[in-house]
């Protein structure tokens, strides 16, 4: 790897998601010097496993694709793939940082051609499709990976497919031998975007998403939609392949529960709204939706669109919390029970699919962070001035939809800037 | 074109393009056909060993230009960058290889196509320059904010901050605005429990502080001229004296009023002094500084009620319809001034659904329940004037009523985000109550505000890229751009503080501002020719283009964000970038080989917008899915800069058909220059007259809408041209 050319007035951001590469993209604009670091092979993030954002109904590759020419294009930016942050030391102004990059097993002569795919079997779980479907052990992580360079699983080293990948290359892109690189970087100041995860649905132990098959997640039924996906695009339940035209959408699934998240995660009504209008995008007058809610929280100026899905006579709203989910042996439907608490009435309903809103859980190490700031109870950094010249954007800082995640990078962006500024001397 | 022009072109043979094609014979191509001064082939031309064979080449021939024909324009853009020698790209890869099968019959017409990709990009070679900063550039570090209340202080100090001088313009006597009329804020750092200081005061002592920041108050801004890093504002203060400052960016800051609740007679507000809205309960707080809150009438208050979205979430005439996002912590917050007072107060408050999202809004939920705060889901349908709250129970299903001393109107923000220049003059009023008033009064060609989105809001209407507005240099922040609490004014603030910041640097060096972030060129503009039309300057999406004393178009480069739709719109071609221009695609197009109508070769020209329809054909190639070998594609900047002399001069050199693909359009426009693929949509209306002036069928130009999802969808518009030709039979054009 070429020397890593870091100063006290470079800013490192930590995380290679929406958040992060727009905190990067921000400041690299304003002429400072950046690097990006992602733990996994290719930015993008969460946002880029998401089919359609909500209330737009637009696509989030749309937006990469101009985020990832702003990052070819500025040579202000290194970005490092495959890169965490181990060990954090100093102040505001002057920080070492420790990066360890893993080994990619390919190098920058990669074209992206595809050849050492074509020849390996082994099989993984696709990440990007949370599992859903195989990937090859090598492997371009999606069709809008960035950098646009290949990945060898590491589990397929020193096994004869890992040869026969590397035989296959013509370009001597693939490096076996690659071992982990630890690099020690000055930094002046640090954003830290490392996003959120989904909260682990087999917790929620009354849903039965670990023993009923028709019990899906969220982000599970959105890559479902992509016609790129584990289905193609299409909308079918797991246990069977039917197609799933009645789909039940649990909101809070581990949200505002004191069991679980005690947070609201703010996106998941949202996007129920929004996954409520692939049924009819999908199905057309057959697809019927059932949520199941505390609050509809379609906050601001976006409360049309909670307005319009309600004019949807498919659409049905129930309010409760669902106690318990059983499984129609039968037929493989889960069935909800609870009380709708809008008339006190007990119901028992089946559906075909159900789609757990689950909620989101901040990808911040709160245990052992490696340097002290103030994490929150819900393991959200607070701001805070003894954070020195640490700061959050994104899911890192609260539970937020794309909007606010870029308006906290961007925020996010100066105050590393302000840092920086002062150490060069030239905030005036 | 530049004298001393030595184009190098290099083909690729890595990746399969020299098993599949014969790379010598295009490297011929693009000297014997393009005339480029040299070819060469190679095995793997971004490995370090290429991309050193064409450094060399360019110390040693002094090569003005460099060809890649190889992979897509997306892949390996950092290894083919030679700094300011201008390079084009041949899509060999991405645009042939991938997209056509590798079967005998497909040969041919598959060869034809690759040497085709090389003839357009030595061409496009000859019709670019690397771009140099326009000499208007100025690099002006003061930003201006107008508005000095919690987002525009915020904005302000942040700056400064970072370096930046500041100056505020604030229309009342003081600084603070809405922020400093309540009495506390809701809570913005855990444990997120209690009502705390609104941090206004504070802020308002360290601005007064700071040296870097400048302050006019009982001021607004009457004239705002000029671009970004030279704008030129006139300040005027309520007692009629101007003067004019410089400025390099502009935050607009220039908040919300209260929703007017005398709209609201069936709460009996104004009709009852014990109905009151949120604004005015923290008014009564304040005056009670810490004491028991009275009724204005000097009662005490025992029961108080709180009726959330009044007038809000309403489709009757005169209400809101949408949620002003703050009102349930708000109300939360005013329950607990009476519960932390007197816990015997009774509290409740009233709510379809209660919106206390993120971390800290559903901590504040949770403490005001542990403090004995009611809450109700309840549809109020009437407030009489004995305080009798009237309103349907929404959990027990059954219409209710009780009796409280104080009500509470949750009434919702109105933005004041200046006048709706898009309706000015036009006989229909918005939606919503327009401003009468501008914030900015923008010495623009396009009016005096920046746009609005539904419901009087100020841009962005992007998701991914939220400070978007349509007047470069200028952002906005706070409650003009959606309703708001006090902590997302300040994160949004700061993020404003940071592109004014932005703003500042890149005019000051010529780049262009987001989506073409650094790109050097601006428009050129040949005066002489000019039929002063302004198309120009009506069409330009951002307002960049004013008009001079004598009529011609005024460019404003600093405004521009180099979409090219005033160059698709002059009927005159007076309007081209150093790297983009009428010629540089309408060369492409006529350089490009046309086989008589007797060898059934048709031709396919692809105009595809570079952000979302190039993309998606990029990926339909490595999904592997095919397209007719008789496209020809051309990425333009936006469908808005497709001037329609491509379009006929395609169709007289005997291309069969025309396929344009852009943007979403209309009021959920993807466009990434907001208009162009509207524009393009509406120019491209007239070409029936061309098409019939040319007896030719009106199937032979198609425009479409794509997304970059269109993976399938995309090609497949390609192919039911291909299957149109078909049918139509070739173009009778082919000389």
């Amino acid at each position: 790897m070429a020397d890593i050319i870091a100063t006290n007035e470079t800013i490192l951001v930590v995380g290679g998601g929406i958040s992060g590469m727009s905190a990067a993209l921000e400041a690299a604009e304003c002429g400072k010097q950046v690097i990006l670091i992602e733990k996994s092979p290719s930015v993008g993030g969460r946002v880029n496993q998401l089919y359609k954002y909500f209330p737009k109904l637009c696509f989030p590759t749309c937006g990469f694709e101009i985020n990832q020419r702003r990052m070819k294009g500025n040579k202000n930016i290194r970005l490092m793939a495959m890169t965490e942050v181990a060990e954090v030391s100093g102040d505001a102004g002057n920080y070492s940082v420790t990066l360890k990059t893993a080994p990619r097993y390919v190098n920058e002569n990669c074209t992206a051609c595809g050849d050492c795919a074509a020849v390996v079997e082994t099989e993984f779980a696709d990440e990007h499709n949370y599992g859903l479907s195989k990937r090859k052990g090598a492997y371009l992580p999606s069709r809008m990976a960035y950098p646009q360079r290949y990945v060898i699983d590491p589990a397929m080293i020193g096994t004869p497919d890992a040869d026969k990948a590397k035989a296959a290359c013509k370009y001597g892109a693939i490096d076996l031998d690659m071992q982990e690189e630890s690099n020690t970087i000055t930094v002046g100041a640090i954003i830290w975007a490392t996003g959120w995860k989904p909260f682990d649905a087999n917790k929620i132990q009354p849903y039965g998403y670990d023993r009923i098959a028709n019990v899906i997640t969220s982000v599970e039924f959105e890559r479902m939609m992509d016609p790129a996906g584990p289905t193609g695009g299409k909308l079918v339940r797991p246990s069977d392949g039917k197609e799933a035209k009645d789909v039940a959408f649990i909101q809070c699934a581990g949200s505002r529960d004191r069991n679980y998240l005690k947070h609201c995660s703010r996106i998941c009504c949202m996007a129920s709204l929004k996954q409520s209008t692939y049924m009819r995008e999908q199905f057309g007058d057959e697809g019927k939706a059932s949520i199941y809610y505390i609050d509809i929280r379609a906050i601001d100026r976006i409360d049309d669109f909670y307005q319009k899905v309600q004019a949807d006579e498919n659409v049905h709203f129930i309010k409760s919390k669902v106690a318990r989910i059983d499984e129609n042996k039968d037929n493989g439907n889960p069935v909800l029970r609870g009380v709708n608490t809008e008339g006190y009435d007990r119901y028992n309903n089946e559906h075909d699919l159900v789609v757990l809103a689950v909620g989101m859980e901040p990808s911040v190490p709160a245990g052992d962070f490696p340097i002290k700031v103030t994490v929150n109870e819900h393991g959200f950094i607070e701001q805070d001035e003894a954070n020195g010249g640490i700061f959050a954007a994104g899911c890192s800082a609260d539970a937020l939809d794309v909007n606010r995640a870029v308006q906290s990078a961007t925020a996010s962006a100066l105050r590393a800037i302000q840092v920086v500024n002062r150490v060069a001397g030239t905030e005036g | 074109m530049a004298d001393a022009i030595k184009i190098g072109a290099y083909v690729c043979k890595g990746c399969g393009i020299g098993d599949r094609l014969d790379t010598a014979q295009m490297a011929q191509v693009a000297t014997r056909d393009a005339k480029a001064s040299l070819a060469k082939e190679h095995d793997f031309l971004c490995n370090a060993d290429g991309v050193k064979m064409i450094q060399d080449d360019i110390a040693s021939e002094g090569l003005t230009h460099v060809a890649i024909c190889a992979c897509s324009r997306r892949a390996k853009t950092e290894a083919f960058n030679f700094g300011d020698i201008p390079v084009t790209r041949g899509n060999i890869r991405e645009g042939v290889l991938w997209i056509r099968p590798e079967t005998d019959e497909a040969q041919e017409t598959t060869q034809d196509m690759a040497d085709d990709y090389v003839r357009m990009a030595v061409t496009e070679c000859k019709y670019q320059k690397a771009p140099h900063a326009n000499e208007e550039a100025k690099y002006e570090r003061h930003i201006l904010v107008v508005g000095g209340g919690l987002s525009g202080m915020t904005a302000a100090i942040e700056a400064s901050k970072a370096g930046y001088p500041v100056t505020i313009v604030e229309k009342t006597a003081a600084l603070g605005g809405s922020a400093a009329k309540a009495w506390k804020g809701i809570p913005q750092r855990a444990p997120y429990a209690d009502p705390e200081d609104t941090g206004v005061d504070a802020l308002v002592a360290a601005i007064e502080a700071d040296s870097k920041i400048k302050v006019h108050l009982s001021s607004t801004v009457t004239k705002t001229s000029g671009a970004p890093g030279r704008f030129a504002a006139d300040i005027s203060t309520e007692s009629g004296s101007t003067a004019t400052e410089n400025f390099g960016a502009i935050i607009m800051a220039s908040g919300y009023k209260e929703y007017d609740a005398s709209q609201l007679p069936e709460f009996s507000y104004g009709k009852s002094s014990n109905v009151v809205t949120q604004a005015e309960l923290d008014a009564m707080a304040k005056a009670a500084n810490g004491g028991p809150i009275k009724t204005k009438d000097g009662k005490d208050v025992n029961s108080v009620a709180f009726i959330q979205c009044a007038g809000q979430r309403s489709d009757k005439e005169g209400h809101l319809p949408y949620c002003s996002g703050h009102c349930c912590l708000t109300s939360i917050k005013q329950a607990m001034y009476f519960k932390d007072q007197n816990p015997e107060v009774d509290t409740n408050v009233i709510y379809t659904d209660l919106r206390t999202p993120g971390a800290g809004g559903e901590d504040f939920y949770r403490s005001g329940q542990n403090k004995g705060v009611t809450f109700t889901k309840g549809k109020v349908n009437e407030v009489t004037t004995d305080g009798t709250v009237k309103f349907k129970d929404l959990i027990l299903n059954e219409d209710t009523e009780e009796k409280a001393d104080l009500v509470v109107l949750a009434t919702g923000q109105v933005a004041n985000s200046g006048v709706d220049i898009e309706v000015v003059g036009q006989d229909e009023p918005g939606q919503w109550q327009t401003n009468p008033e501008s914030v900015l009064n923008l010495d623009y060609r396009q009016g005096k505000d920046i746009p609005l989105l539904k419901n009087g809001f100020n841009d962005s209407h992007f998701i991914c890229f939220p400070y978007e507005t349509r007047r470069t240099g200028i952002y906005t922040c706070g409650p003009v751009r959606r309703p708001m609490d006090a902590q997302q004014a300040i994160e949004d603030a700061t993020g404003a503080a940071l592109k004014a910041i932005q703003a500042v640097e890149n005019s000051g060096k010529g780049r262009a501002a987001h989506p073409r972030s650094g790109d050097l060129s601006f428009p050129n503009f040949r005066r002489e020719g000019c039929t002063q039309c302004k198309r120009c300057t009506v069409e330009c999406p951002f307002g960049a283009i004013d008009e001079d004393e004598q009529r011609f178009p005024k460019f404003n480069e600093a405004r521009c964000r180099r979409c090219g739709t005033c160059m698709g719109a002059c009927p005159v071609r007076v309007i081209s970038f150093d790297n983009y221009s009428v010629d540089s695609v309408g060369q492409q197009l006529k350089i490009v080989d046309i086989p008589d109508e007797f060898e059934e070769k048709p031709r396919i020209l692809v105009l595809a917008c570079e952000n979302d329809a190039y993309p998606a054909l990029d990926m339909a190639a490595m999904n592997r899915v095919e397209y007719s070998a008789f496209a020809r594609v051309i990425p333009v900047r936006c469908l808005g800069s497709t001037n329609l002399i491509w379009v006929t001069d395609a169709l007289n050199s005997g291309y069969d058909g025309i396929v344009m693909l852009g943007c979403q359009k209309g009021e959920n426009y993807q466009c990434h220059f907001v208009k162009g693929s509207e524009i393009a949509h509406v120019r491209m209306s007239k070409v029936d007259d061309t098409l019939q002036s040319l007896s030719l069928e009106p199937e032979r130009v198609e425009i479409h809408e794509v997304a970059i999802t269109d993976i399938e969808r995309a090609p497949q518009l390609i192919n039911d041209m291909a299957d149109a030709i078909e049918k139509m039979g070739m173009s009778p054009f082919k000389f």
